[in-house]
This record gives C-alpha cells, sequence and structure tokens, in this order.
C-alpha cells in the first residue's frame, strides 16, 4: 500500500512524485516507457526554466532520471482500471494490482475517441488486454489495433499463444512486431458485427473477418479508468487545488486541461502533491 | 459466507436453484484480482441469500466457452439455473448490487 499512487509519468507525474516523497510519502508511479512520452518527441523546448535549448527527450531523460533516484517506486505498466475501496484506491494494470491510499492522474492528452463500434462489442471482441482476454482467442482470428508502446509485445504475445494475428496501425510497421505478424496500415477503423458477436474489421472500407480485436492504445480514457469522475470539455474536471470530483483522487498535467505546457504540468503536479499530503494528514 | 469455487462437473447444480453471482477470472489478469476483494464482500452482504461463486476460466475453459466468455472479468448472475444478468469488466460494489436486485 503506497501513500500516493501515480499514473503518468511524465512532467506532473514526476513533479507530484518528487514533491510527495519530499514530504516522506511512499509513492508508486505506474507509467509507459519515459521514451515513449509526446514530450520525448518534441524536437525543442525553449521555455523551461533552468534548461535551455533542449529537445523533448533530453528534458524526459533529465526528469526520469530525477525520479529513479528520488525513492518514488517505478512500475513500466499500464494502468486500465481504477476502483475506490472505501478506505483506498485499487488500480490494476494488465497483470497485478496496486493500492494506495490517495490517488493522482497524470496520464496526458486524452486518447483518440472510441472507434465506431467499439463500445457495443466490448466483451463481445472487443479487449483492451491482451493478457487478460488472449487466452480466450486461441487458435482464432483476431486484429490488434496498435497505437501504445507496448502494442507490438502484447501482439508478439497473442501470437506465441496461437491467435493468428493482424497488426494494424497507422503509421510504419513497429520494428518491435514479430515478422511472422503480417501489418497493415490504415487510418480509419470500425468494429462490425452480427449484433451478437464482432465478426470483422473494417479498415479504410476493407473488411477483414476476425472475432476479437485487440484495441491498444497509450492509456485509457480517465473516465473510464475512474468511474465515477466528472469531466469538463474533454478534461478532467479540477479545483484549484488540483482536486478532482472524487474525495482522494487528483488531476495534473494534460488531462486536468489546457494550456499543454511542461512548466504548468510540473506546477500543477506540485500542487497536486502538497494537497493529498494535506488530505492523508487528516483523512487516512 | 465464503466464496464458493465451481468446477465444471459441479456447475449445472450451482446454479440450479435462487440467485447465484458467478465471476470468471483467470489468475494471470490484474483487472480479476482487483475485483476479488468486492466478490468477497458481496458474499458477506448476502451471506447465502446469494450465493457467490467463481470461475478459474483457465481451470475450467469448457465452462468459458459455454458461457460465452470473451473477455475477464465477466460477471453474470443465474436465477433457478438461466442466465439473467451478464456485465463485463471491473465494476463497484454498489453496480453488482443493483445487478442482483434487479435478477431478484
Amino acid at each position: 500500500m503506497f501513500d500516493l499512487l501515480i499514473i503518468g509519468g511524465g512532467p506532473a507525474g514526476i513533479s507530484a512524485a518528487l514533491t510527495a516523497v519530499n514530504r516522506r510519502r511512499s509513492v508508486l508511479v505506474l507509467s509507459n516507457d519515459y521514451r515513449a512520452n509526446p514530450l520525448a518527441k518534441a524536437p525543442h523546448v525553449a521555455n523551461y526554466p533552468g534548461l535551455p535549448d533542449v529537445t523533448g527527450m533530453q528534458l524526459m531523460e533529465a526528469m526520469h532520471a530525477q525520479l529513479a533516484r528520488s525513492g518514488a517506486v517505478l512500475a513500466d505498466a499500464k494502468a486500465v482500471q481504477v476502483i475506490d475501496m472505501g478506505d483506498r484506491f485499487s488500480v490494476a494494470t494488465p497483470s497485478d494490482v496496486y493500492e494506495g491510499r490517495s490517488l493522482l492522474l497524470a496520464m496526458g492528452q486524452a486518447p483518440a475517441a472510441a472507434l465506431d463500434g467499439e463500445r457495443e462489442y466490448l466483451g463481445r471482441g472487443v479487449s483492451y488486454c491482451a493478457t487478460c482476454d488472449g487466452m480466450l482467442y486461441r487458435k482464432k482470428t483476431v486484429v490488434v489495433l496498435g497505437s501504445g508502446p507496448d502494442a507490438p509485445e502484447e501482439a508478439n504475445f497473442l501470437a506465441s499463444i496461437g491467435c493468428a494475428v493482424t497488426y494494424f496501425g497507422r503509421g510504419e510497421r513497429p520494428a518491435a512486431l514479430k515478422e511472422e505478424i503480417p501489418y497493415r496500415k490504415a487510418l480509419k477503423y470500425a468494429v462490425r458485427g452480427d449484433g451478437a458477436r464482432m465478426t470483422h474489421l473494417e479498415a479504410d472500407g476493407t473488411a477483414y473477418p476476425a472475432e476479437g480485436a485487440f484495441i491498444l492504445r497509450a492509456g485509457v480514457a480517465a473516465d473510464s479508468l475512474v468511474p465515477g469522475l466528472a469531466m469538463e470539455n474533454g478534461h478532467i474536471r479540477v479545483d484549484e487545488a488540483m482536486r478532482t470530483s472524487l474525495p482522494g483522487v487528483y488531476a495534473a498535467g494534460d488531462c486536468a486541461g489546457k494550456p499543454y505546457q511542461i512548466a504548468k504540468a510540473a506546477g500543477q503536479g506540485n500542487i497536486a502533491a502538497l494537497e493529498a499530503d494535506r488530505w492523508l494528514e487528516t483523512n487516512r | 459466507m465464503a466464496v464458493q469455487h465451481l468446477k465444471t462437473a459441479e456447475f449445472d447444480e450451482a446454479v440450479s436453484k435462487g440467485l447465484v453471482l458467478v465471476d470468471f477470472w483467470a489468475t494471470w489478469c490484474g483487472p480479476c484480482r482487483m475485483l476479488a476483494p468486492v466478490i468477497e464482500r458481496l458474499a458477506d452482504r448476502y451471506d447465502g441469500s446469494v450465493k457467490v461463486c467463481k470461475v478459474d476460466i483457465d481451470e475450467e475453459p469448457s465452462l468459458a466457452e459455454r458461457f460465452g466468455v470473451m473477455s475477464i472479468p465477466t460477471v453474470m448472475v443465474f436465477k433457478d439455473g438461466r442466465q439473467v444478468a451478464q456485465t463485463v469488466g471491473v465494476q463497484p460494489e454498489d453496480a453488482f448490487v443493483r445487478m442482483i436486485d434487479a435478477a431478484k
């Protein structure tokens, strides 16, 4: 059990972790690989105080190195579900469960909207978790829609347990994808079925028969991840102390609203950690 | 009352009378393990008036196949042997209470 669970290892999550550790709180940061953080793709960062003229990757590396030295525990895993257990929060990753007395959401900008047919066939062909559901699709034809950094490895896992996998992406074929897995590039997707079950994926107008579609994004939409969380214009609703609509749950950085700036994210992470510390003092 | 772990051979008998909640799960699945304490609370809450059971789909693949389980955790409610409700994914305790009450 940790004092503070942080979902997201970008500037907001890292700033919050450093502050919370400073306050002698135990902290877990759940994050995708920092090299896959959107900031790492920025060619040039010119307005972050103290570090002029760095690339996004350099800044991300510096921040991550500081986090790694801080005493916070890091887990390279994607949060797929959060549940409020009354006296604590449980966060599930595809293969583990973590518990914390308070929770900070710092997972960055909202992932793309659901595909046509995605919600309709959820649990009836559509899955977000290859680790969980792969075994139910052994010897079956499945498609992987990969946009998250771990998607190629999850596709390899599905192939290794005996699923017939075709991988779909919007860019180039991922280097980590096993050679025997066919890759198709398409931009527009829809999940189609007969009403009871998914029957095929439609990709740029072409139908690909499949019993399962593993939709593997970098993250889960905040209000799907945390049931009951109030949103506002696509962002998590927060007050001036970064409190969300749920007691003990905070949000910081891009997921908490514009502007999408590194300094703003770090500042909000700092405020959220201080507020969580204060809340823990009186409530847990 | 404790959660019952059902095998394929005893399944039909176990769900044949009254209200029975069944959680289809597996050890390798993080969300399933997160749901476990919620299922235990339901067993305590209903204290036998609703039977609360679990099926490990790794050990009982034929039950998963028979009920068309395609994603775990999947929770089903049976009434006198007939499946009357189903939900996929982790839900808070209240959601299952509503599901059970609606089936009464």
